[in-house]
């Protein structure tokens, strides 16, 4: 049974307003504490480990939900999930943590994520970090990903981390076979003491394999943030890595990309900026009537949408 | 509408203070359309800026609407009926057209807008576009434009609305800009293009930051043609490099 506490979570999380549709699972506490599987979706909780197996068959479309929730301080939680999207399926994923810490300890969860996107299937994955609570303990989240997009696979990865959540070390490690693609968006604000490090390697495999690595984030107060997207190239393939970022107050921003190519015939292009709000762009949206914290509001709010 | 009382601004630069702009004095009159001209860098721009709020003077006062609004930031002019098209305006990464024209519109929807149909930029194309390096320089100025004609502010000020524009889109523009010229309006034309300066009712030359002529465009244009501004113009090699008239 979801308490209103439950509730929030899940729509700040993976916006459930109610029953997911589609397959789904929630964990709570270090339990799963509610699933449903549906016909060529089946979701299984692991025999060994804390966490479970999504297996998508073949050709199938459809919605999964797999957000995780802790609502107590001073907890750590390790999960292990597998997901395997079959060939030639389309399959939207959203995973995600909300943590609510209303004590003084440490509140952790940490998931390991094998994704496997099987030859010629489409997958779009949505994992949003949320933290809140009255209390003074932390609130970290540390998700390692490992993914591996087949030939002629299609991965869109959308990674949102929008204040709340003091410490994070993100991991992702993705390998791209021939005629795949991969799209990643990160998206991040921090503020107050938060530290986030996010450190991204995408390796393209094979012939007409790409990547685009995109990160767009804002740092606050004296918060602290680490990009570092590697793009490396085995074969003909073509990537190109992205990072903005808009650095405010007395935060400090580093953002490190890498392009690394083996092959001759590869095409690797990286950009990477950090600065301020332009004072132009405050003057022209306060010329239009808004407040200076209206204007920034807006600046920032487009700049992460 | 508007007046400008004795209106200074220096600023403090390597080689001592610079006075950008010298005792300036000017009524804008409701219903009324002006044209600031005169050379580059002689405080046309500064002078817009500063009625705007966007440059404080150091000395002088502004009313607007019998209110003295010298101590009013921005936004408190924004929302009291001026606006500002800006010269050069600025790019917002991740906004959208749709965005701006909403801010305009205080919440109003983009979508009923009919500014950006007016300016020639069809909103089917252009509302999701990014407001980034994607729009070309005369795109961002039409929308530049089309967002003030949405605010549909009391006191419009265009700083130099032709800036980038193609010579089809300039024609489209001028009608724009005067039809929406209304009698509770008062417009403000910064440019040097004679089809501008034709289509006024007063025009305004500064030079070397104080106004050197004003008055009915009848009257003071045949001078300003005369004046030092287009004496020195005439040493240039085209005579028609400051005051084109672009219909060619």
């Amino acid at each position: 049974m979801l308490t209103p506490l439950d509730k929030q979570l899940l729509k700040e999380t993976a916006d459930l307003h109610g029953e997911p549709p589609g397959a789904f699972n929630i964990r709570k506490d270090g339990q799963g504490i509610e699933r449903r599987s549906l016909p060529g979706i089946e979701i299984v909780p692991k025999e060994d480990k804390p966490g479970i197996d999504v297996m998508v068959e073949e050709g199938t479309s459809g919605t999964v939900h797999i957000p995780v929730i802790m609502t107590d301080t001073d907890q750590s939680d390790l999960v292990y999930n597998t997901i395997e999207i079959g060939p030639g399926a389309d399959i939207l994923l959203v995973a995600g943590c909300g943590i609510h810490n209303p004590g003084q300890g440490e509140t952790k969860h940490d998931g390991v994520h094998q994704i496997y996107v099987r030859r010629g299937a489409r997958l779009r994955y949505i994992e949003k970090h949320y933290g809140e609570g009255e209390g003074t303990g932390k609130r970290v989240l540390n998700p390692r990903t490992e993914l591996l997009v087949e030939e002629e696979a299609y991965a869109e990865m959308e990674l949102v981390q929008i204040r709340g959540v003091d410490d994070t070390v993100r991991q992702t490690e993705a390998k791209i076979e021939a005629g795949g693609n991969l799209f990643m968006y990160e998206r991040m604000l921090t503020h107050g003491e938060q530290t986030a490090r996010s450190d991204v390697a995408a390796s393209l495999m094979g012939e007409d394999s790409a990547a685009r690595l995109i990160s767009r984030s804002v740092g606050q107060g004296s918060s602290r943030q680490i990009f570092q997207p590697r793009l490396i190239a085995y074969g003909r393939g073509r990537g190109h890595v992205e990072c903005d970022s808009i650095i405010m107050d007395q935060s400090v921003i580093r953002s490190i990309p890498e392009i690394w190519a083996e092959c001759a015939e590869a095409e690797l292009v990286h950009e990477a900026a950090i600065g301020k709000i332009a004072g132009e762009q405050m003057t022209k949206l306060m010329a239009l009537g808004l407040t200076e914290q209206e204007a920034e509001e807006a600046i920032i709010g487009g700049f992460l949408k | 509408m508007l007046r400008l009382d004795n209106i200074n601004l220096s600023l403090e630069a390597d080689e001592g203070t610079v006075r950008v702009l010298k005792d300036i004095n000017l009524h804008l009159e409701k219903g009324k359309s002006y044209a600031f001209t005169g050379p580059n860098g002689s405080g046309k721009s500064t002078a817009a800026r500063v009625i705007m709020g966007i440059s404080p003077p150091t000395g002088g006062k502004v009313w607007y609407q019998g209110e003295d609004i010298t101590g009013l930031g921005i936004t408190e002019r924004a929302r009291r009926g001026i606006g500002y098209a800006f010269q050069h305006p600025p790019r917002f990464k991740g906004m959208q057209v749709r965005d701006l024209l909403e801010v305009a519109l205080n919440g109003g929807s983009a979508a009923d807008c009919q500014s950006l149909r007016q300016i020639g930029l069809c909103p089917d194309a252009y509302l999701e576009r990014p407001l980034d390096a994607s729009l070309s320089g005369g795109e961002i100025k039409r929308i530049e434009i089309a967002t003030l004609l949405a605010q549909d502010p009391r006191l419009r000020i265009f700083d130099e609305p032709e800036a980038g524009i193609d010579l089809w889109s300039f024609e489209q523009l001028i009608d724009v800009i005067f039809n929406a010229h209304r009698e509770d309006t008062t417009t403000v034309i910064i440019s040097h293009q004679e089809k501008i300066l034709n289509l006024v009712d007063e025009i305004v030359l500064i030079e070397d930051g104080g106004i050197t002529m004003k008055g009915e465009r009848e009257k003071v244009w045949p001078q300003i043609k005369e004046s030092t501004a287009c004496a020195c113009l005439k040493n240039c090699t085209k005579e028609g490099e400051l005051y084109a008239d672009t219909t060619g």
